[in-house]
């Protein structure tokens, strides 16, 4: 590990403005510490913001959730009322890491976390990603994980987590306070970039900006579910994952509401699939018409070209799953 | 130089230490207590797990220095011979081992696992999100799949568990 400065943040604007000055946040840090055991990354200085008070859930005016951005995935996957009411994103929290890792992995830091792709953890290797103008050897290389979906020329990598999965069908809004002082809220499916000409920008945080919470929507209608596929049956990350908000009005799709992961450098979302079920009854033919439009624009890249039949696959099986008859909202 | 105080299984420490020290090196090199394994040293083994402020985690994924106040309890603090925790004495009744290296990272984990079960905290593999009522052997894999076993001993590290936590298999 390259040596760095550390320092405490006593507040968030002491934090905020150390960012600002080119300082890097470290809450949970189980990503960022493994990155910097590696050398992917190699900040000067560290401002610790643990001891913020950000770390409580609590109910909104219209219903929804706050959820501060240190707490945990654990005490978030397990709050009463996220059971109850998004029980989506309780199930997609679950699905991630392991125990260890969820009681310190926090939900800011989650959603900050970075592509586990072979090549941006290889420091001898070319990587937009990590250093911009080196080159993607994923292109040619191993790509197993790699996207279908919204990639460039310069960066196939993958967001590789579970929870702004579950997030994104979930209208959740990111709750971000800059060095200014200034709080804005930031929908989650906007959070995260493509990669186009500049992999190296995981999402649309600027130097400052702190995430303070993440804010759930009033209780939402429907039957939720969160499918997961990966190479081992627990603790892996997604090879294709789908998490899903169908409300059926007698035996028609009155809503749905449908993100990928594993797909793209982003939590994915097609309203046009979306648009394509609502009003109809579920049949297979509807639910194939979806998954061509969903992957219409799909790319494989060799050793990933199986993921474009595996993702078929699941959204027929979670649209089938959730609109059978019987399904309970 | 960061100065950070540790209260290690009861007893409390001053540890002068450089900030890139991880929790793990101050157990292992800075205090003394061997107990706790350096696997893979990247959160993906958990033979570094250790419990703090009553929460199992890597300890190789954080740093000392952000533990300033902190309790921890390490495998030296859940028992000693002639006085084994219920976990060490049921790891040892059911071979729950054979090179032992990955032990007293699965014996801390499974001590909060049990606790966290106990709080009606649901698995991935839990068919009601409100929990449980007892763990299953499918309940108790999931939530120890970060305590990797290279020896394969999983079967009895599974059946350790359950006799402790009272589970069905």
């Amino acid at each position: 590990m390259k040596p760095f400065s550390y320092a405490r943040a006593n507040d968030r604007a002491d934090a905020t403005s150390q960012a600002a000055d080119d300082a890097t946040f470290i809450a949970g840090g189980t990503n960022l510490l493994d990155l910097m055991k590696l050398e992917v990354m190699a900040p000067d200085r560290l401002v610790d913001i643990n001891r913020l008070d950000l770390d409580a859930i609590s109910e909104t005016e219209d219903g929804g959730l706050r959820i501060g951005a240190l707490v945990s995935n654990s005490d978030c996957a397990a709050h009463v009322r996220v059971r109850q009411v998004y029980p989506v994103l309780s199930r997609a929290i679950l699905a991630g890491a392991s125990g260890q890792l969820r009681n310190k992995a926090t939900t800011g830091g989650n959603l900050c976390q970075r592509t586990r792709c072979y090549y941006f953890y290889d420091t001898a290797m070319p990587c937009n990603k990590r250093e911009p103008g080196s080159g993607c050897q994923a292109l040619q290389g191993f790509n197993r994980i790699h996207a279908i979906l919204g990639a460039s020329d310069a960066c196939i990598a993958t967001y590789p987590g579970d929870m702004a999965v579950a997030m994104t069908a979930l209208d959740v809004a990111v709750e971000i306070e800059s060095a200014a002082g200034e709080v804005r809220l930031v929908p989650v499916r906007d959070f995260h970039r493509l990669p186009g000409d500049h992999p190296e920008k995981d999402n649309i945080l600027e130097a400052g900006d702190l995430i303070t919470a993440v804010i759930l929507p009033p209780p939402v209608k429907g039957r939720q579910i969160y499918r997961k596929v990966r190479d081992r049956a627990s603790y892996a990350f997604a090879l294709c994952s789908m998490a899903a908000v169908v409300e059926m009005d007698g035996d028609r799709i009155a809503s749905a509401a449908l993100a990928f992961g594993g797909l793209a450098h982003k939590p994915w979302r097609d309203e046009a699939v979306e648009a394509l079920l609502v009003g109809e009854k579920p049949n297979a033919a509807l639910f194939g018409r979806a998954a061509d439009q969903l992957l219409a624009e799909a790319r494989g890249y060799g050793s990933n070209d199986f993921k474009i039949a595996l993702t078929r696959r699941v959204l027929i099986a979670v649209l089938t799953e959730a609109t059978q008859e019987g399904a309970a909202a | 130089m960061e100065t950070t105080e540790l209260t290690v299984n009861g007893k409390r420490h001053e540890l002068e230490a450089d900030s890139r020290v991880t929790l793990l090196d101050a157990l292992r090199n800075h205090l003394g207590l061997t107990g706790t394994k350096k696997g893979c040293d990247h959160g993906q083994c958990g033979a570094c797990t250790v419990i703090v402020e009553g929460r199992r985690i890597n300890s190789c994924l954080t740093l000392a220095c952000m533990h300033d106040g902190d309790e921890i309890t390490t495998i030296e603090g859940l028992g000693e011979p002639g006085n084994l925790s219920d976990l060490q004495a049921a790891f040892v009744a059911h071979d729950g081992f054979q090179c032992g290296y990955c032990t007293p990272g699965q014996i801390c984990s499974a001590t909060a696992m049990i606790e966290e079960a106990k709080a009606g905290w649901p698995s991935f593999v839990s068919d009601d999100l409100a929990g449980p009522d007892a763990l299953s052997d499918e309940e108790i894999s999931e939530r120890m799949s970060g305590n990797l076993c290279r020896c394969a001993a999983y079967p009895n590290i599974v059946n350790a568990i359950r006799q402790v936590a009272g589970g069905k298999s």
